[in-house]
């Protein structure tokens, strides 16, 4: 009888642990945690880059064998242990214990860094009070004659970001200076989580309302103006067209199957602490596969408003150029003023190159093409912090869009920082190392002062590519790891049986043949797979990072490479055209 | 009448040559206090510069639509105010977020302090002895019920033994 924890006693334990007000809270804190910042700026490149609506294909698939099951799986287990996720694996089995710390670890690492991209949206949410955008024009030289030379070589939008913000060093090992802007930031962002998460889930539970729910508004806002620029249908003609030839390639599958890992943030402990707050006898069947096809179909509707708007900002760089060449081309050949309009350009150009070779040749014209402007698809920090920025620019009104989108990313950041925490918090208060008498509010507060205290590494100048490594290698293999663990612990060391029982007893119906052969089989292999493959593709390729260099400016390959290395111009260091770091870069950041 | 220099010129002042199709042409300015001769080039310049707007707005023209070659247009700084706008922003947020850990500290230590209070007096009134509880052998009375103890089945159930009266 020593560890028949399967069937709780009949009357339930007065164990004043916290409890959630409503269950709309719970469903909401776990929709929260799930969605974040990934679902904005993962998934609809992902979309993009593997053939548009060929890619739900694989998405579903892992859906259905690996994020279900896994999501259910975690949700059951802390609710029937009604312990965070140290006290719940220990319970399990004293040699799966290691899996409970592991979790706890990830949920620290990852809760020091995601904490510095809200830093990054904060700096830029008050900075978007200004007239004009300060990303929108370069600042002069000295001599005020021309230009910023870095600004003008690159983009006032990355000028910027580089510069502006995290005052980038060319290389990881030049370590910088601690810059002060951001370390106020920081402190501001540590200040609002803290005011969150100050007596966990009491507190958690009144903030999530807001930023849970807010950021749907924001992103309805952005859907309905997104459709009305010009350009959003081709952007998301592009997004959506299915191109079924990429399922040949395993790396699409493998993509997949991380990004529904990785977006509905398993095996990082916080779900576990989550249910463990609920009454017992709760249908947790049910909340996971509501929380995992909310999760989803967040997704899908973020990458509408997200592609509306990238369709816009190539169709008015596709106008830009071709109103330069434009410009030049009359002022040429001294032609009046509208006589090539951006419709006719292609016939006067080919009527004008066959009359005048040689003019043409001279002006030196750009070759523009929507396709290309369509085709530079950025995932991560690039894509909100240059690329949204740069289209937010061109709308009316950029002010209010600037201010509404960075808020919604502060709360999509903000509400997975919840369960981030909520992970560190719920296994430390039940280790004995903490006295009961402790107040909560000290407890929270000295995890957000040390937090604090560390992460003011990632504002030197360097900072960004620390957050690089953390999130290559903090936030991906380990949760494989984990959770390969978890499955297996569940299924074959605590028993299938008895968790059925359990599950059973939880919400009144036995789980049914798809749970119990995802959660024997078919969910090991799979993460098993995912792992292996995960591996070997990081293997084969040096590690390597891009980096910022402005002392090695080219600007014949500006277009082509200035995209597709996450906007870096080049750097000694690394091959520019490395697609690892910008793939991996903030992919788990669900 | 445009000031160049010191001199005041009249339209009749400015010649053209070499029209063409564009609206584009030539043109240089004589000093007619100082018999016809050409004002220097640079002076020119320097007077468009320093009046480009005026002329610009002569014409309902913009930089970009007018164009005097060589002369480029110096760029104008932008605005910026004495103290950064980020920072203010900063600090109304910092306020409120300071404003509300405040008050959250302060009800909680309130709450705590309430709590402390009702037990110690709930333990008050169980010394003075005005909650009467029964007790027998030690245990109290209200535990004395089916419930916590156990039903012995030999002496209870067993009413058929006897007769009823």
């Amino acid at each position: 009888m020593s560890k028949d924890l399967s069937v709780p006693p009949e009357i339930p334990k007065e164990d004043g642990r916290p409890k959630w007000d409503n269950k709309f809270q719970y469903i909401l804190s776990c929709i929260g945690f799930a969605v974040g910042l990934g679902n904005v700026w993962r998934f609809p490149y992902l979309c993009q880059i593997h053939g548009g609506g060929a890619f739900l294909i694989p998405y579903f698939i892992a859906l259905l064998f690996e994020g279900i099951p896994l999501l259910h799986l975690e949700l059951a287990l802390g609710q029937c242990l009604r312990k965070g996720s140290i006290g719940a694996w220990n319970t399990i089995s004293p040699y799966l214990g290691g899996v409970g710390i592991g979790s706890w670890m990830v949920s620290v690492l990852v809760s020091l860094y995601y904490n510095t991209v809200l830093t990054w949206v904060m700096w830029y949410f008050t900075n978007s009070f200004q007239e004009p955008l300060p990303w929108s024009v370069c600042p002069l030289n000295e001599n005020r004659t021309g230009l910023n030379e870095e600004c003008y070589k690159s983009t006032a939008v990355n000028y910027f970001w580089y510069r502006k913000t995290l005052n980038i060093t060319p290389d990881v090992t030049e370590t910088g200076t601690l810059q002060w802007w951001l370390i106020l930031c920081l402190a501001t962002s540590w200040a609002i989580v803290y005011l969150c998460t100050i007596r966990g889930i009491e507190t958690t539970g009144k903030a999530i309302y807001v930023t849970a729910i807010f950021p749907y508004l924001v992103l309805t806002i952005f859907l309905i103006h997104g459709l009305t620029l010009p350009g959003a249908t081709d952007g998301l003609a592009y997004l959506f067209t299915p191109n079924l030839n990429t399922l040949k390639n395993p790396r699409v599958w493998l993509d997949a199957a991380t990004q529904i890992f990785f977006s509905l943030s398993l095996a990082f402990g916080g779900l576990i602490a989550f249910s463990s707050y609920n009454p017992p006898k709760n249908d947790c069947e049910k909340d996971a596969v509501t929380v995992a096809i909310v999760n989803s179909v967040t997704s899908l509707y973020a990458s509408i408003p997200v592609f509306s708007v990238l369709g816009f900002k190539a169709t008015t760089g596709y106008w830009d150029c071709l109103d330069r060449n434009i410009i030049n081309v009359i002022n040429e050949f001294d032609l009046p003023e509208e006589s090539i309009m951006r419709q006719n350009y292609t016939a006067w150009i080919s009527y004008l190159n066959s009359s005048h070779p040689e003019k043409i040749a001279g002006l030196k014209l750009k070759s523009c093409d929507l396709q290309e402007f369509l085709d530079q698809s950025v995932s991560g920090t690039g894509l909100a912090f240059i690329i949204f920025t740069q289209a937010i620019i061109l709308m009316p009104g950029s002010q209010a869009w600037a201010i509404l989108f960075f808020i919604m990313l502060f709360s999509l950041g903000l509400s997975s920082m919840f369960g981030n925490i909520e992970g560190v918090f719920t296994p430390l208060l039940e280790l004995r190392i903490i006295s009961k008498s402790i107040p909560k509010e000290l407890l929270s507060g000295i995890i957000c002062l040390i937090s604090f205290l560390i992460t003011l590494c990632f504002t030197l100048g360097s900072g960004s590519y620390w957050i690089d490594i953390f999130d290559s290698y903090a936030g991906s293999v380990p949760l494989l790891v984990i959770a390969f663990f978890e499955v297996i612990g569940v299924a074959y060391v605590y028993k299938m049986k008895r968790f059925s029982k359990d599950v059973k007893w939880m919400t009144g119906r036995k789980p049914n043949l798809y749970w119990q052969i995802t959660w024997r089989f078919i969910s090991p292999l799979l993460l098993l797979i995912v792992f292996v493959a995960f591996v070997t593709l990081q293997i084969q390729k040096p590690a390597s990072y891009a980096a910022w260099n402005p002392k090695y400016v080219c600007s014949q390959i500006f277009s082509k490479l200035l995209i597709k290395a996450r906007l870096v111009y080049f750097s000694p260091l690394s091959d520019p055209l490395k697609s690892l770091s910008s793939t991996v870069y903030l992919h788990n950041a669900a | 009448m445009m000031i160049i220099g010191l001199t005041i010129c009249r339209i009749s002042d400015v010649l053209l040559c070499n029209v063409t199709d564009r609206v584009s042409f030539w043109f240089v300015v004589t000093d007619s206090s100082q018999n016809m001769t050409t004002v220097p080039g640079s002076v020119v310049e320097a007077a468009i510069r320093m009046n480009r707007n005026r002329i610009n707005s002569a014409f309902l023209l913009s930089d970009k639509t007018l164009q005097f070659l060589k002369i480029t247009s110096t760029l104008s700084p932008p605005v910026e105010p004495s103290t950064p706008v980020w920072l203010i922003v900063f600090g109304v947020v910092l306020c409120l977020i300071v404003a509300g850990i405040v008050f959250l500290v302060v009800a909680g230590i309130q709450q705590r302090k309430k709590k402390n209070k009702e037990s110690t007096e709930r333990e008050n009134l169980e010394e003075k002895g005005e909650v009467t509880v029964t007790v027998e052998n030690g245990i109290p009375c209200e535990a004395l019920d089916l419930k916590a103890g156990h039903i012995n089945g030999v002496f209870a159930a067993d009413d058929e033994r006897f007769t009823s009266l």
